[in-house]
């Protein structure tokens, strides 16, 4: 691969977005916007119950409502039940709870929103109309909400099956090592903590066109996915039983996933079932308020850990459990996010010997639960980073040494973790003292004093953390339950005048990869940036993918790319010999240009595409015309990204409010193609951070099991107001296991932010006496903090 | 949204007599909270009265001790107005920071009165003010206008054609955004007038807006301090996800000082 070449449009340059001019001027293709002939709307009928018997559905009034196509409930629905992707064995050995999940509740409802009805009309005001006359008789049950009761004594009972409401009961590490390290521990920091439900709020709410052609007996569904592929799969063999050959899946323009759009959702099922029913194409798409009840939402873990240090404040071993909400129903991902996404990363980057987690998944009665940026490793990281920074305080060692005394070093590498992983590179050190440095970490102390004189309490918090994503090793997620393979296949297609078509399997939902997939492929191929064209998100047009998410774009689907054009090269310079009349041992392709040693010889990159297609003079008889490549790439080890996140906090004590007023995240993602899209992704994966660490949270009502912020009336999103100009810089070692050095930055953002945040407001609430405070700390919370704190105190 | 008839009267007199011949007309204004609320099918009224061509009830003019703002006047315009700017700089300041830029364009103060949010702004200015409103029919001061969260005085079929402001000495308004919908969590509007100080509270109450007599009778010297301390009754205010009672109560005195400090 060419070096960096320092053009405006190369490796490490920053070209302007191709899909700037698309996006920004309200020109893209999203699923909404494709209408097909004849088609239909369909609106679901959901639960306004959290738990349920569905005793009977009379729909016989709505069906004679004006524009009504067709009314299906669970009885009229003939197919398979949406599959999970990866299973999760018990410490008993025995397989997870996998309960049925139908796109139409069969005989009981089991959240809010869960659904009942699927209408079809010719408009979407009509199927509405008709679905308000669908009468539904329910019998209510107790419901369950809570992730720390629901597998308690006298719990509501989401599913027969799943006993104390557990879907699985796992493990890892050496449990009795981390008893006898914690028998002669030193000091042990313990700490209760709740990483809360978020919902992910994608700026495009959710759509599907599912299209039955009757003349060729080929479906279409048109779907807001990060992975049409998959969805192509886990649809058409498990759901609907259609061959892929028979099965189109199209994932167009879509704006924002953040995880929520991985997963094969039963919507996407019932339009291409129900088109093939009415004989017309169907249309759903979801409103905002549905989104909040149909979308799988993120986190919600309840942890209980322990640190044990020796006399120096060395880590000696970690102890964790870990209760983890499934909700409802198990979506694509669910089970291993807590475990493979979460307890792996337990080491974080600390030298940790011993390590041993439990963690046990639960139903209860609310919307599913899957990844969501991050997926699994922002809630390690928040656990880690909390328990260090309150081992630090208790020790009474300062809480950068600490963490640098336990740093594993940059020597070590490749480290081998007691939790399964190995650590290709990093050096923790280089991001903490950038960070420190570009935080004003040093001079903390005299900011904090200026800002009692106003009257306000100033914190400064930092986070250290590591992540795998570059998702996925195939062997390795097979041996731990995925039931699919995580490689990702590109093609590049050199056109006769030499212009590039590149398909990739990955897809970009606001990732830019348009731009630094072509980027990658001009520097490359030394053909303009302008001459490619990156294309994604049809399975018909593309060979295969396993799509975007745990920021494996590029690591996984760019080295795949990089794989396919050494095929490209390698073919070019036997054109390139033959045009020559050289051995092919003796051609050098740099910048575009075939040469042969020692001459001045040459042919440029377009040239020999032109033979390739015009095979005149030709090798004919060795070599096929045409320069066209596929590579699968399936990586050797996860990516390893990790840094140091500061966080810099002013408080007002009268009011609770919060204040992010300074935020630096120094990461190593490894090589870096376009700086700031990399900055882009970080300011957006922080921004979610902070919205985690001040803002976000779903509600569920305890006893209805309603959604107490199902809108944005009540579920605070972040706005441009509650972050400040964010400080990025990167610091790279390199992935060592793929052509590219690159490790992923998509999820770094909200994965090391959130104990940054906190950290720094308890560090501001130290001097009046708060010692903990639970995400999201809300003016209100910080309050009442404030508040029970200084009645303690008044108390002893 | 069901299927509604759509009217536009030219005049006052038209928009009554539309309203009295619908099965169940409702107005719009701004349509900033009827909107919504259609959409979601919480309400489905056979006929829209559309008041936006009554030339009558927009503007803003000065008027006897103060000023007169018509119903139709979006929240926009009464934060960029020079005449309240100058006559009661906390009004123009209250309309500055409702909603988002979106809202202020469409949204007016005729429909937030009729509205009566618990949560709205207006309500605590028109309280805190002692404005008077007026209808199609009649004046009501302020004092008797608020009934209650989302009720009024306002009989059915009734108009607010404008809002007069008497020009206070001095005034203040102090927001809390509930973080999410960035509504009133609780905003406290202080005026310094002839008739003494009155302090009005929205956001807080569970009967909506309503005057703190524990402030009102600290504030007696209209000093930022004592404000800060007076004890509000947390019985009748509201609890929700994003505050306790307590936590209002609070907020209420932290907030009149502040508004005091900031009062013009
Ligand atoms: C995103 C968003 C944020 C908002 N934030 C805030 C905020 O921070 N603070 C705040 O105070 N408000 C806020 N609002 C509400 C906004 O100010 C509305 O404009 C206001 O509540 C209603 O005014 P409208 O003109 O839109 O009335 P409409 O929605 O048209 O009508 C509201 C009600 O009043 C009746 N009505 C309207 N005009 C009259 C009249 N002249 N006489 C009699 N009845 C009438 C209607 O019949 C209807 O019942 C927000 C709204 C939105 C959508």
């Amino acid at each position: 691969m060419a070096a960096d070449s320092g053009t405006a449009t190369g490796i490490g340059a920053s070209p302007k977005r191709k899909e700037d001019f698309r996006f920004l001027t309200g020109r893209g293709t999203y699923t909404d916007d494709i209408n097909r002939p004849g088609q239909t709307y369909a609106y679901i009928l959901r639960s306004p119950h959290a738990h349920a018997e569905i005793v009977k559905i009379d729909t016989a009034k709505a069906k004679g409502m004006p524009g009504v196509a067709a009314i299906f409930t669970g009885a009229d629905y003939d197919k398979g039940g949406v599959p999970c992707g990866w299973q999760i064995h018990s410490k008993d050995g025995s397989p997870m709870i996998e309960p049925p999940h139908f796109p139409l509740c069969k005989d009981r409802v089991r959240h809010v929103g869960d659904q009942v009805a699927l209408v079809i009309a010719n408009s979407i005001a009509e199927a509405r109309d008709a679905a308000e006359e669908i009468d539904v008789t329910y019998k209510e049950l107790p419901a369950i909400v809570s992730t720390g009761a629901a597998d308690k004594a006298g719990a509501a009972q989401v599913w027969p099956d799943a006993k104390n409401n557990t879907c699985f009961d796992w493990h890892i590490g050496d449990k009795a090592a981390v008893d006898a390290a914690f028998a002669k521990a030193h000091h042990v920091t313990k700490l209760d903590l709740i990483n809360q439900r978020l919902a992910p709020n994608a700026m495009e709410p959710r759509a599907a066109v599912g299209d039955y052609d009757r003349a060729t007996g080929e479906y279409t569904l048109y779907t807001t996915s990060q992975n049409p592929h998959v969805i192509r799969l886990l649809m058409g063999a498990f759901v609907l039983q259609i061959p892929e050959h028979k099965l189109r899946v199209v994932a167009p323009d879509v704006g924002g996933g953040f995880g929520s759009k991985i997963f094969h959702y039963s919507e996407e099922a019932l339009v291409t079932w129900a088109s093939e029913k009415v004989r017309r194409p169907v249309k759903w798409t979801s409103d905002r308020s549905e989104a909040f009840l149909s979308d799988a939402q993120g986190r919600d873990h309840v942890s209980h850990a322990e640190l044990a240090l020796d006399k120096d404040g060395k880590f000696i071993a970690l102890r964790v459990n870990t209760i983890a909400n499934m909700g409802a129903y198990l979506s694509t991902f669910a089970p291993c996010v807590p475990t493979y996404l979460s307890a792996t990363l337990l080491a974080g980057v600390y030298t940790t010997p011993v390590i041993y987690a439990e963690v046990k998944a639960v139903f209860t009665n609310t919307v599913a639960v899957d990844a969501y940026r991050g997926a699994g490793r922002p809630e390690t990281t928040y656990l880690l980073e909390r328990l260090v920074e309150k081992a630090a305080r208790e020790t009474g060692i300062d809480r950068v040494e600490l963490r640098r005394r336990n740093f594993i070093p940059k020597t070590a590498f490749p480290y081998q973790t007691p939790v399964a992983l190995q650590y290709d590179s990093g050096d923790y050190e280089a991001t903490l003292d950038l960070a420190l440095k570009m935080g004003g970490w040093a001079d903390f102390e005299n900011r904090r004093a200026e800002a009692q004189k106003r009257g306000k309490l100033r914190g400064i918090g930092i986070s250290t953390y590591i992540e795998a994503c570059g998702i996925a090793p195939s062997a390795v997620v097979g041996s731990l339950g995925a039931r699919a393979g995580l490689y990702e296949c590109g093609q590049v297609r050199v056109h006769p005048t030499g212009s590039v078509t590149v398909f990739t399997g990955t897809h970009s939902h606001g990732q830019g990869h348009e731009t630094t997939f072509a980027q990658l492929v001009s520097d490359t191929l030394g053909v303009p940036f302008e001459s490619v064209e990156v294309s994604h998100g049809d399975t018909n047009k593309i060979p295969f993918g396993m799509g975007t998410y745990g920021s494996r774009s590029l690591a996984v689907g760019g080295s795949a790319i990089v794989k396919a054009m050494d095929k490209i090269i390698a073919k070019a310079k036997r054109i390139a010999a033959h045009l020559m009349e050289a051995s092919v041992a003796d051609i050098d392709f740099k910048n575009g240009e075939f040469t042969v040693k020692g001459t001045d010889k040459k042919v440029s990159f377009g040239q020999v595409a032109l033979t390739a297609y015009v095979p005149h003079n030709y090798p004919i008889t060795e070599l096929e015309p045409g320069l066209e490549e596929t590579a699968f790439y399936d990586p050797l080890n996860f990516t390893y990204p990790g840094g140091t996140h500061i966080c810099e906090v002013e408080i007002d004590p009268e009011t609770g409010v919060t204040q992010v007023v300074n935020f630096t995240a120094v990461d190593d993602i490894g090589r870096v193609i376009n700086p700031m899209i990399v900055e882009g992704q970080v300011h957006g994966g922080v921004v979610q951070g902070i919205g985690q660490a001040l803002l976000e949270n779903c509600a569920y009502d305890q006893e209805t099991g309603q959604l107490l912020t199902g809108s944005y009336m009540d579920y605070t999103m972040p706005r441009a107001d509650d972050v400040p100009s964010i400080k990025v810089a990167t610091h790279s070692t390199m992935c060592t296991h793929n052509p590219l050095g690159s490790k992923g930055v998509g999820e770094v953002g909200a994965i090391g932010s959130p104990p940054a945040v906190i950290n720094a407001v308890l560090d501001a609430l130290r001097p009046v006496g708060v010692t903990d405070i639970s995400m999201p700390a809300t003016p209100h919370k910080v309050w009442q903090a404030i508040q029970s704190a200084g009645k303690a105190k008044a108390a002893e | 949204m069901h299927n509604f008839a759509f009217h536009r009267p030219a005049s006052v007199a038209d928009a009554v007599k539309a309203v009295g011949s619908a099965s169940d007309g409702k107005i719009i204004a701004g349509g900033q909270t009827l909107l919504p609320t259609l959409r979601q099918r919480l309400a489905s009224p056979s006929d829209l009265i559309d008041l936006g061509a009554i030339a009558d009830l927009k503007g803003i003019k000065a008027e006897g001790d103060g000023i007169t703002i018509g119903a139709m006047t979006p929240h926009a315009e009464v934060a960029s107005s020079a005449i309240v700017q100058g006559a009661i700089p906390a009004l123009a300041h209250l309309a500055a920071h409702i909603g988002d830029r979106q809202v202020r364009a469409r949204g007016t103060i005729g429909g937030s009165l009729a509205n009566n949010d618990p949560a709205a702004d207006y309500p605590a200015a028109a309280l805190g003010l002692g404005a008077t409103i007026r209808t199609n029919k009649r004046e009501i001061k302020a004092d008797d206008y608020f009934q209650g969260m989302f009720s009024t005085a306002l009989e059915d079929g009734e108009i607010i054609t404008a809002v007069h402001f008497p020009k206070p000495e001095k005034a203040g308004y102090e927001k809390f955004v509930q973080p999410a919908s960035r509504f009133a969590l609780v905003g406290v509007f202080v005026a310094k007038t002839k008739g003494g100080v009155r302090v009005a509270v929205t956001g807080a109450g569970q009967e909506g807006v309503f005057r703190p007599k524990e402030v009102e009778a600290a504030l007696a010297n209209f000093s930022a301090d004592a404000a800060k301390g007076a004890k509000v009754p947390s019985g009748n205010l509201n609890s929700d996800l994003h505050g306790s009672a307590e936590y209002r109560a609070h907020l209420i005195s932290v907030l009149a000082g502040r508004a005091v400090a900031a009062a013009k």
